[in-house]
């Protein structure tokens, strides 16, 4: 909305600030002005106004002029719109309202002998060529220029009809079932029966508040008119206007509530102007209006104010003296409201009561709060001071900030970047990963097809996201996200915290003199076993399935991937990406990826640090070169190690796995280190035969052989 | 390598003396200077300090025992402290390790780059919001959450927006499918903010409250430059007795000094938001120019930063409906809201709010 500060000044003709300290006081109380432009001498400036949806009544010149008014204590002239006589009716125009719910007035007045022609400056107050040529508004006829002057002085939508077109009366109330009406905008639309319309004894006339209709509009051959000024309900504008997607300048005000009292002295300013141009008032104006809307907007109940509840909830100000009740009289007053003070002896003391009165263009006013608000806005929010409130109870976090914490770094400490993506996929994408996939929740109204359902699973992101680096030629990333998946109904949606992962590239990232290998499997591995490790777990192990068993998730490669469970309960699964679904996303490279359930991990307590005696005796090493089936896996050997409980055994890992050409295919070798050691004691040599006796009798129970000594010495040369 | 013998002494007078010893130094640091090698340093141990055949066991032999008993403190001495020389030069060759020619022979560039491991790097939209959750928990505010996924009753009409209000067209909403048939108040819908927190925190605990509620929500905007469908929001909200403007004002004044530096200048102006009253809009002084007027500030001197306001007692009335202490006219309170996205991009210079979600490695690394 553009205003003319040329305009706002002949309503304020004590207002001694230049344009620039105007539009700063203004924009400080909320009329917000975000363009000032010089428009010449003479001409002041034009501001470029942003005012919020609450504040309608100041989306014009007077209400602008008002709220200046009220910021400097300086008069505001009344609009002039004093009219010739009237010549006398045989009867009153009829106008009658059918819509008693939608229509809270009606007025109409009628000119005859009226000249269309161009806009001029008709009079004082009705500078119309002047302002329209600074505002850059496109002129029409003197008649419908009226109308646009009036609102843009006002905000009071007014409509001019030709009054030979009208057929009988006006009637304003619903449309009929299949009526028909061209609007000014060249539509012929079918109306809804919800349609509030203004209609003549045999048609719809107009979209009552939103739009005139084409065949009554003013036309150079126009003699007579009605001007039409109303006050209609916003709820039935709104709906009107949306109906037929409509939104215009009287939609936006009806919409957000007009002024009650606005109608006749908008009628006047119009048809004061279009006599200016020859022409005379035929009988008085007419004026039907709806008494359970009048007591809805401008006949209002007072609300009870006091001053104590103002400074209850605004505080303290930097003028030492606060808010007294001179300034809520001051401020409130200049904005239109009545004050009557509720106290007989000492009404401006600090138990000050008022019923204030609510004048009829601040339909937002409705509260004590509102009140408060305004004493606070044209107060100025900057003249309060900063306060704080005093501390309250003690500081909690969340339940799982710790958990989430712990996931976070580990994976931030193992080199991983922490991504963000979209929170919806696409079915396809859902029916893929999601862990359930009956139970993915779709959206009503979604941004895209890509995005047209609620994430069952972090995968398919992470695996956007690994993809788009591929493409972009980063051939090395290493990406987490902790986010929410969501499963169940439309009718239930249950959210659970998870995370996923996903890898591709070389180890190490960056080096210059050492080539790099692909990341596999169990660098991944090793990063989940980081993360389970960060909680107190009495059982946590990895296992995979066959994949005729149906349980290991489509996207992982079946022999390269594992399920992950802590305490008896499934919480993730990771792996190398099946070949199927790299291929489906252009991807060359090995991917590892994995998602973990993060409900199910927070319920166990973090692991906490404790100390353990370091012993000061000296450890020793013992590798043993092994011999295994290619059936046996690791875990056996591991299984029976532990399950030997020998405290001095402190230590045993894997050092190498290798295939050996003397072996064959069924076989490989495996080399075990193990460290002995005790807290309390060196180990005497016969403990330590009898320690590797042990060891190796374990192991050829889990079905290792020991290659000979002269082979081990061969083998160990290699390290 | 010295070999000649140990000379026998005739004179003992004070001249004779240090021309002796002067003369073994001499020997002795000449020795010292060919050391390379681990068994060269212990040839010269053997030669100078055997127990045996070492040449100090000689002198002593030879010139303390021909010596006249006067002058025998005198050599003594001297013998001493050179004795210190020797096994200073010892300890000096052993101390020094291989030769400068071992070491040249393991040269390496050194202006190769490093060898890197990947250093994780946070979020930044993680970051920032844990910066700003941190400095309202020294104010004494807790953290609180909610669902992504909301009913229309905690995300609208209990924040106060009305069904059928004007301001639900500012918030275009992501709703669930097949809603249409449920009651209105039950529909589910993404959050358009993560005000909804609040009515769940006053339902779940009487006042006095002091929250921070970090979140994802989302709306159904086009994506552009700065928008996004999906973004982050903080929100707060502090509700307690004699809760007052000025404290809204004093706390916002302290976080966004504690946030942009102890220069940043706030300043508040009339706003509208359907559940606070009165409501704000928060500017600080341009965090780049000072408030001089630069291009990010569009020469203002100023950025909008967020919203914030006194909660409105019909918010209070809804919260009433479970925890009857929210009563209007004996508590007060205020909520704000901020965009993390915008503070983020503030702060780091990013000038695409879509790469926050692209998991680009390049963008993100730059973070750690």
């Amino acid at each position: 909305m553009r205003i003319l500060t040329k305009w706002l000044r002949s309503f304020l003709p004590a207002l001694a600030v230049d344009d620039a300290q105007l539009a700063e006081d203004l924009t400080l109380r909320g009329i917000a002005v975000e363009g000032i432009y010089d428009l010449g001498p003479g001409n002041g400036s034009l501001y470029e106004m942003d005012i919020t949806t609450n504040r309608v009544d100041a989306m014009n010149h007077y209400g602008v002029a008002r709220e200046a008014a009220a910021i400097y204590g300086v008069p505001l002239q009344p609009l002039d719109v004093a009219l010739p006589e009237a010549q006398k009716a045989k009867a009153p125009f009829s106008v009658r309202i059918e819509a008693e719910d939608a229509c809270g007035r009606f007025t109409a007045r009628v000119l005859r002998g009226i000249s269309i022609g161009d806009s001029r400056d008709w009079f004082p107050g009705a500078e119309v060529a002047t302002y329209f040529n600074l505002l850059e508004q496109k002129f029409i006829s003197n008649a419908v220029d009226a109308t646009n002057f009036a609102w843009l002085a006002m905000g009071q939508p007014t409509h001019a009809f030709d009054l030979d077109k009208i057929e009988g009366g006006i009637v304003v109330r619903r449309a009929r079932k299949g009526e028909r009406l061209k609007t000014l905008d060249g539509m012929d639309r079918v109306l809804d029966p919800n349609d509030l319309v203004v209609a003549d004894h045999a048609k719809a006339l107009a979209l009552a508040g939103v739009m005139g209709g084409w065949d009554s509009m003013i036309t150079p051959e126009t003699k007579n008119v009605l001007v039409e000024a109303a006050w209609f309900d916003p709820m039935a504008v709104r709906q009107t206007a949306r109906r037929h997607g409509l939104h215009t300048d009287a939609s936006h005000r009806f919409e957000r509530g007009a002024d009650f009292n606005a109608a006749p002295v908008a009628s006047a300013l119009v048809s004061r102007i279009l006599l200016a141009n020859g022409g005379t008032i035929e009988g008085e104006l007419v004026d039907a209006r709806i008494a359970a809307l009048e007591q809805r907007t401008a006949s209002r109940r007072p609300v009870a104010l006091a001053l104590g509840e103002v400074q209850r909830i605004l505080g303290q100000t930097v003028d030492e003296e606060g808010i007294t009740a001179a300034i809520v009289e001051n401020v409130l007053t200049a904005l239109g409201c009545g004050l009557a003070s509720q106290q007989a002896g000492q009404p401006t003391g600090e138990d000050a009561e008022w019923l204030v009165a609510l004048p009829s263009w601040r339909l937002d006013l409705e509260r004590e709060i509102d009140l408060i608000e305004e004493v606070a806005r044209v107060y100025g929010y900057n003249r309060f001071a900063n306060t704080l409130p005093a501390y309250g109870a003690g500081v909690t976090a969340l339940p799982w900030a710790d958990h989430e914490a712990a996931v976070r770094g580990t994976l931030l400490a193992a080199g991983f970047h922490e991504a963000i993506s979209s929170t919806f996929c696409s079915a396809a994408e859902a029916a893929g990963t999601a862990p359930q996939p009956a139970q993915v929740v779709p959206l009503g109204n979604p941004l895209s097809e890509e995005a047209g359902v609620l994430r069952p699973s972090l995968v398919a992101g992470m695996l956007g996201m690994i993809a788009g680096n591929l493409h972009r030629d980063v051939s090395d990333a290493r990406l987490f996200e902790l986010g929410t998946v969501f499963s169940g109904t439309t009718e239930k949606v249950v959210e659970r915290p998870a995370v996923s992962f996903g890898a591709v590239g070389a180890l190490p990232e960056q080096g210059a003199l050492h080539p790099g290998r692909a990341i596999e499997f169990h660098d991944v591995k090793g990063v989940v076993e980081q993360v389970l490790a960060r909680v107190q777990a009495a059982a946590a192990y990895f296992d995979h399935f066959s994949p005729e068993a149906g349980i290991t998730p489509a996207w992982l490669h079946p022999y390269r991937s594992a399920r992950v469970v802590v305490e008896g309960i499934t919480v993730g699964w990771f792996g190398q990406l099946h070949p199927r679904e790299a291929a489906a996303r252009k991807i060359k490279e090995p991917v590892l990826v994995g998602e973990l359930y993060l409900d199910r991990l927070y319920k166990l307590p973090l692991r906490r640090p404790a100390a353990r005696e370091i012993s000061r005796f000296q450890p020793v090493r013992r590798d043993f070169s092994l011999v295994l089936d290619r059936g046996i896996p690791w875990e056996a050997i591991d299984r029976a190690l532990a399950e030997l409980q020998l405290p001095e055994l402190v230590e045993w890992r894997v050092r190498e796995v290798f295939r050996d050409a003397r072996l064959g295919e069924r076989e490989y070798s495996l080399l075990l280190g193990a460290t002995f050691q005790a807290p309390d004691r060196t180990l005497r040599e016969e403990e330590l035969q009898e320690y590797q006796a042990r060891v190796a009798a374990a192991v050829g129970k889990a079905g290792a052989r020991l290659r000979t000594q002269a082979q081990t010495q061969s083998q160990s040369a290699l390290y | 390598m010295t070999n000649e013998a140990i000379p026998n002494l005739t004179a003992f007078d004070e001249a004779a003396l240090d021309h002796a010893f002067a003369a073994l130094e001499q020997q002795a640091a000449a020795d010292a200077a060919t050391l390379d090698s681990p068994e060269a340093i212990e040839a010269f141990r053997l030669r100078w300090l055997g127990r045996k055949q070492g040449r100090l066991n000689e002198v002593s032999a030879r010139w303390l025992k021909a010596a006249p008993p006067e002058a025998k403190k005198a050599l003594g001495q001297r013998f001493n402290a050179f004795k210190a020389i020797v096994e200073g030069l010892l300890e000096q060759a052993a101390g020094s390790g291989p030769s400068d020619a071992a070491l040249a022979a393991e040269a390496i560039d050194i202006t190769l780059p490093g060898t890197r491991r990947l250093t994780g790097a946070e979020h930044p939209i993680t970051r920032t919001m844990n910066e700003i959750v941190q400095v309202f928990a020294a104010l004494g505010y807790s953290v609180g959450v909610g669902p992504e996924v909301e009913s229309d009753y905690y995300n609208f009409e209990s924040m106060n927006f009305p069904p059928g209000h004007p301001a639900r067209d500012t918030q275009d909403t992501l709703v669930v499918a097949g809603q249409e048939r449920r009651p209105q108040r039950d529909r589910l819908l993404l959050r358009t903010h993560t005000s909804p927190v609040q009515m769940r925190t006053m339902e779940q605990q009487p006042p006095p409250v002091r929250i921070v509620i970090p979140g994802k929500v989302h709306r159904n905007d086009a994506a552009d430059a700065t928008h996004s469908p999906i973004f982050h929001q903080v929100e707060g909200l502090c509700v307690d007795t004699n809760i007052t403007f000025s404290d809204l004002k004093g706390t916002l004044d302290h976080a966004m000094k504690a946030l942009f530096g102890s220069s940043v200048k706030t300043r508040f102006f009339p706003s509208f938001f359907p559940f606070t009253e009165p409501s704000a809009d928060v500017q600080i002084s341009c965090i780049f120019c000072g408030g001089k007027g630069c291009r990010k500030c569009k020469q203002s001197g100023w950025i909008e930063l967020l919203g914030c306001g006194m909660v409105d007692p019909a918010v209070f009335a809804f919260a009433q409906e479970k925890q009857p202490a929210y009563d209007p006219k004996r508590i007060s309170g205020f909520a704000f809201g901020m965009g993390v996205e915008r503070i983020a991009m503030m702060k780091y210079g990013v000038s695409e709010i879509g790469q926050f979600f692209a998991g680009d490695m390049r963008f993100l690394g730059q973070f750690v």
